[in-house]
């Protein structure tokens, strides 16, 4: 909402300090985004006629201009903007102007063809915000003068608020003034309503069909009506308001809507066949709007039509073109109505027709605010058609839905108190609140009062308790209620699963990887990519693009484009992780609907192979306290299928370790071995780490010895591991494969595994034919998994 | 022989023999030699050694007893310098071998980098520890979520117009529209109501979701951090404190914070919070609020017992400020050469 500070002091003594204007302001909730001055005059731009226009063969996007400044001269400029004719008065800025972006007119031209002079839009001046080609100022300016004087223009400043929601009444002066004059101490006038006495009565009828959706309904009409510009001051509001004057009619609505915060529609009254009907539209129906669009219609909008049945608006958005004013228009039908918001917001939206209307009937409008409005239209109309006749017996439907006049809300001293942290007493807070129009009905002195607080009308938004007490804040100022530091009565910490996974975090930056981001939104077709299955992969019902409809099940298909793209960038030692969360369909029966959310952990590097992928997984294993075993007798797809783990306890899988699969390498375009470690933190991360017995230290002395076996490549050193610890019993303290060899001297499906074991008693020396039988034993049991002894 | 003489010829003799020792000592090359020669010194019948049994030949008491002291002097001053040359072997030993095991460290020096945390884990954290100083714990959910944790419990029912400034994605997972990714942290205040009953003191930074198209200031997948106290006596001057001791904790003590009046469905008094820098700048930074009666009660808590208030704000934007990135979308590229900056 622009706020422009000259109009503003039309509802009170505001003053023009700006600073002190904008900071009250946004104290109120009512925040500046920006202040800009407007007005300024330019030395030197003066009104002129235009003569006649002429194309030039040779300049296509120019043409050119032949003015009058005033001493009957003619005068050539060149103009990059075609929307003046002849007879238009427009501004010239003369030789030697300086623009108010700082550029100084000249008489250099173009084709050899001097101009002098610049025709200036609104925008250059400084006059609109926005503008489609040059100014064309009001007929009645005298040739030659200084724009400025002519118009009338001061310097002024316009503060840009940004209204939310819960504050429709701001998205008109009147509710801006009025708050602002709540915290100043200024006493607030809203404007004037019409004076002369109603003409004989003429009205036309109204029947509300669908009454849910529109519970009320004025149709004021007025003869006497002459189409043309607007004053200019009204003009020059508006256009200072970022809103294009269009003719006195549309502009005098405008400027009510901008008052007010209650828009209106003028219908020309000859054009509107026998009254009005408001229903909702039929399925394949069409309305021309305004903009010259023909809109198909749904019966979810609601439409004004006229006695025949004709749609001839869309109610609360757009009007139809069939009862436009026009230069004619003699009797203006004026339409001042209230709309249930949501209805309004939904055929906005769906027609991507957003309006200065809809917006204020979405957001809430006064619905007793009807009779203002329409007097109000009458004096600013009436500035510009002197013989305008207000019609007497108006029509003015109202139905059940239409809300109350007043809304009474219990408000607990107590409560304000309580939540605000102050000790106000129940006057000063009906005090403060009927600076606003929030009248208490009833009050007492004790200090557990409830007050029974009137909401007046053009508050929807203020329906119970808390917002009557935001209302209270607002008013105090949020900056004198104080700032405490709660005295927190929980002890600050990480839970012990944030801590593990800070401490898995440092594990794996000091093993050299570097934290990635990728999107968690993939393409279709890319968890296959990654040698993965779409069956249990989530799609977004509204996704951006199709490239990101996919939810991820995997922190893969992200680190392998990340690859790429560092590879393609001709990036060294890419070792990349992630630790985030991926998102599998779930059973449909899960608790709450949810799919099988959980937090994962990838790790990968390229040019690397499954030994670092171990090493990772050793490292934090140990530094975790994780347990798991390698399982290479299932793969897990996307990996190598001859180079990869699953990390298995029991039945459950807590991760994956390896290679990736190098088909899936060839579809990332990497033609190296990348090394994968994925491990699931959801499971390992909650599982709280052994805290370990304290058991004595054998004093006894310790005796090793290795064992070097021949053992089949199809069975594992895993296996054979596990089996020796299994026969070496709990005197068997130490367990290391130490050497792995394969080559000459051993069978070509073999190799040799050379363990060093270390045998101890907590409670003696072994003797020698006690390590001699444990010794034994741990052949044996190696021999039944075809591992024998080396020579 | 005279017994004199014989006295005289005997300690001339030992005197003898131990010059040759200790000339011989002198000049061993080695150490083996060294050795070998102590050997032969400590011999039964080496010259010294030999003595031993000459000095029962002598008559008187006196007699031996002096040749006797001669004898042990000798012998304790040949131990003496066979250990001194001993020593010096040795020394010379070790410094032959220290010399000859020079390396190179530099040459053996390899480059082993840490990894790089990215910017925004390290500003997440940087948050949670602030806030962790301040008595709070860390409450985390899921983000994938139902539409009633993300807008229903938090006073935004079906029809509610505020719906649809959340650009909302939704997913094709159970009913229609019922299943979505969070577009805020605030679902997680529900959880945390549900599950930790008051007293509550937990800062939620997590991931969230919003259709919004990238550019240099928005990414459509980012990072918020919220907080949530509820407790008993609450009140809108222990939000704004709070947000004072934040913003001097976080950003240094020369840091100043308000708070100014906006709207939120699901805080009321609801407030934007704004820092101001030591130059007077304000910079916005967040919403905030007492938490609002109806979101109490979807939490399960008596709004008229206990009181709280809710904030947050954007985690990526401080990563993004504090780094001076330009364009957010940098961020994640997860291009090296970014990521190894930090």
């Amino acid at each position: 909402m622009k706020i422009l500070n000259s109009w503003l002091n039309d509802f009170g003594a505001f003053g023009t300090n700006v600073e002190k204007l904008a900071e009250a302001l946004t104290s109120l909730g009512l925040a500046v985004e920006s202040v800009t001055t407007v007005g300024t005059p330019v030395k030197g731009v003066v009104v002129a006629k235009v003569l006649r226009t002429e194309r030039h063969p040779d300049a296509e996007k120019v043409h050119r201009v032949y003015v009058d400044a005033g001493d009957g001269k003619e005068l050539h400029v060149w103009c990059g903007a075609f929307n003046m004719k002849s007879g238009d008065l427009i501004p010239l800025a003369t030789l030697g102007t300086t623009m108010p972006d700082g550029r100084i007119i000249t008489a250099r031209g173009i084709l050899g063809i001097e101009s002098h002079g610049m025709l200036c839009s609104g925008t250059e001046l400084g006059l609109t915000a926005d503008a489609d080609g040059i100014l064309i100022l009001p007929s009645n300016l005298k040739l030659g003068t200084d724009v400025f004087a002519a118009l009338g223009i001061k310097q002024d400043s316009v503060f840009d608020l940004d209204v939310t929601r819960n504050r429709p009444d701001c998205n008109g002066y009147l509710g801006v003034a009025r708050d602002l004059g709540a915290r100043l101490g200024i006493k607030v006038v809203a404007p004037s309503g019409d004076k002369a006495k109603k003409g004989v009565s003429r009205s036309m009828k109204v029947t509300i069909v669908d009454k849910s959706r529109c519970a009320r309904y004025n149709m004021t009409l007025m003869s006497g009506v002459v189409v043309g510009d607007s004053p200019s001051w009204i003009a020059q509001r508006l256009a200072n308001c970022g809103m294009r004057p269009i003719n006195n009619v549309v502009d005098a609505s405008n400027l009510v809507m901008l008052e007010l915060n209650q828009p209106t529609h003028a219908f020309d009254a000859e054009k509107v066949n026998n009254g009005f009907k408001i229903r909702c539209a039929r399925p394949g129906e069409t309305l021309l709007t305004l903009d010259g669009q023909v809109r198909d219609l749904e019966s979810s909008d609601l439409l004004i039509c006229d006695g025949k049945d004709n749609a001839i608006g869309l109610a609360g958005v757009m009007g139809g073109a069939s009862t436009e004013i026009s230069e004619q228009t003699k009797t203006v039908a004026l339409e001042t109505a209230w709309f249930e918001s949501s209805g309004v917001a939904k055929t906005a939206t769906r027609l991507g027709l957003k309006s200065e209307a809809s917006m204020r009937f979405e957001r809430g409008v006064d619905p007793y605010g009807v009779d203002h409005a329409v007097s109000r239209f009458a004096v600013l109309l009436r500035e510009s058609c002197p013989d305008l006749v207000v019609h007497g017996g108006a029509a003015d439907a109202k139905e059940k839905s239409l809300p109350p006049k007043q809304k009474v809300v219990s408000l607990r001293v107590g409560q304000v108190n309580r939540i605000l942290g102050v000790k106000l007493s129940a006057k000063a807070i009906s005090v403060m609140l009927a600076k606003i129009g929030f009248a208490t009905k009833a009050t007492s002195a004790a200090k557990s009062a409830t007050l029974k607080i009137a909401v007046p009308s053009w508050r929807p938004d203020c329906e119970t308790e808390i917002d009557i007490v935001e209302e209270v804040a607002r008013h105090y100022g949020y900056e004198n209620l104080g700032k405490i530091v709660p005295q927190s009565t929980m002890h600050g910490r990480l839970s012990p699963l944030q801590q593990r996974r800070r401490d898995i975090r440092e594990v794996v930056l000091s093993m050299g990887l570097s934290e990635a981001m990728p999107n968690p939104f993939l393409a279709p077709g890319d968890l296959v990519k990654a040698g993965l299955s779409e069956d249990n992969a989530i799609r977004l019902s509204n996704p951006l693009v199709y490239e990101e409809s996919v939810l991820r099940t995997s922190l893969r298909p992200g680190l392998l484009k990340a690859i790429s793209f560092n590879i393609s960038h001709r990036a060294s030692k890419i070792s990349l992780f992630e630790l985030g969360h991926v998102y599998p369909s779930g059973s449909a029966d899960s608790a709450e609907g949810l799919p099988d959310e959980f937090e994962s952990l990838c790790l990968v590097a390229v040019g690397e192979t499954s030994s670092l992928a171990l090493d990772w997984w050793s490292q934090i294993s140990s530094v975790m306290g994780f347990g798991a075993q390698l399982d290479q007798a299932s793969v897990e797809p996307g990996y190598h299928p001859k180079r990869s783990a699953i990390l298995r306890r029991g039945k459950q899988v807590l991760g994956c370790v390896g290679e990736i699969d190098p088909r899936v390498l060839a579809q990332h375009q990497i033609n190296t071995s990348v090394a994968c470690l994925e491990l699931n933190l959801s499971v390992l991360l909650a599982e709280t780490p052994r805290i370990a017995t304290a058991k004595s230290v054998s004093r006894f002395p310790r005796s090793d010895f290795d064992l070097a076996f021949t053992v089949p490549n199809s069975q594992s050193a895993g296996a054979v591991m596990k089996a020796l610890r299994q026969a070496g019993g709990s005197e068997l303290v130490d367990l290391e494969l130490f050497d792995v060899y394969r080559g000459a001297g051993l069978p070509n499906d073999s190799r040799s595994l050379t363990f060093r074991l270390c045998l101890q008693a907590s409670d003696r020396t072994l003797t020698d034919a006690e390590v001699t039988a444990i010794r034994q034993k741990c052949l044996n049991a190696a021999a039944k998994l075809g591992a024998l002894l080396r020579n | 022989m005279s017994e004199q003489n014989l006295v005289g010829s005997m300690t001339a003799a030992i005197n003898e023999a131990k010059e040759s020792a200790m000339l011989a000592i002198r000049s061993t090359a080695d150490l083996a030699g060294l050795r070998a020669l102590s050997a032969d010194l400590n011999k039964k019948d080496s010259p010294l050694n030999s003595f031993k049994s000459e000095m029962g030949k002598l008559p008187s008491v006196e007699d031996k007893r002096s040749i006797g002291q001669l004898l042990n002097a000798a012998a304790t001053e040949i131990a003496a310098a066979l250990e001194s040359r001993t020593r010096e072997f040795a020394d010379s030993e070790i410094s032959a071998r220290i010399e000859s095991e020079s390396l190179d460290l530099t040459e053996l020096l390899v480059q082993r980098r840490r990894g790089h945390s990215h910017i925004v884990t390290q500003a997440t954290q940087r948050l949670e520890d602030v806030f962790i100083g301040l008595g709070f714990q860390i409450a985390e959910g899921p983000e994938v979520e139902t539409d009633f944790h993300n807008f229903e419990a938090l006073n935004m029912p079906k029809s509610h117009p505020a719906r649809s400034e959340f650009d909302t994605m939704f997913l094709e997972y159970g009913e229609p529209n019922s299943v979505l990714l969070r577009t805020h942290t605030s679902p997680v205040q529900i959880r945390v109501m549900k599950s930790w009953k008051p007293p509550i003191y937990a800062i939620m930074p997590g991931r969230v979701f919003r259709r919004d198209t990238p550019d240099a200031t928005h990414m459509p997948v980012f990072h918020q951090i919220e907080g949530l106290v509820i407790d008993r006596g609450i009140t809108f001057a222990h939000l704004a404190g709070t947000i004072e001791a934040f913003t001097k904790a976080f950003f240094g003590s020369e840091f100043t914070s308000r708070l100014r009046p906006s709207f939120f469905p699901f805080t009321e008094p609801s407030a934007e919070f704004d820092i101001r820098r030591a130059d007077g700048e304000w910079i916005e930074l967040g919403g905030c609020g007492m938490v609002h009666p109806n979101v109490l009660i979807s939490g399960g808590i008596d709004p008229e017992e206990f009181s709280g208030f809710a904030f947050g704000f954007g985690i990526d934007r401080m990563a993004k400020e504090r780094h001076k990135v330009e364009d957010i979308r940098e961020m994640y590229t997860n291009d090296l050469r970014f990521l190894r900056q930090f």
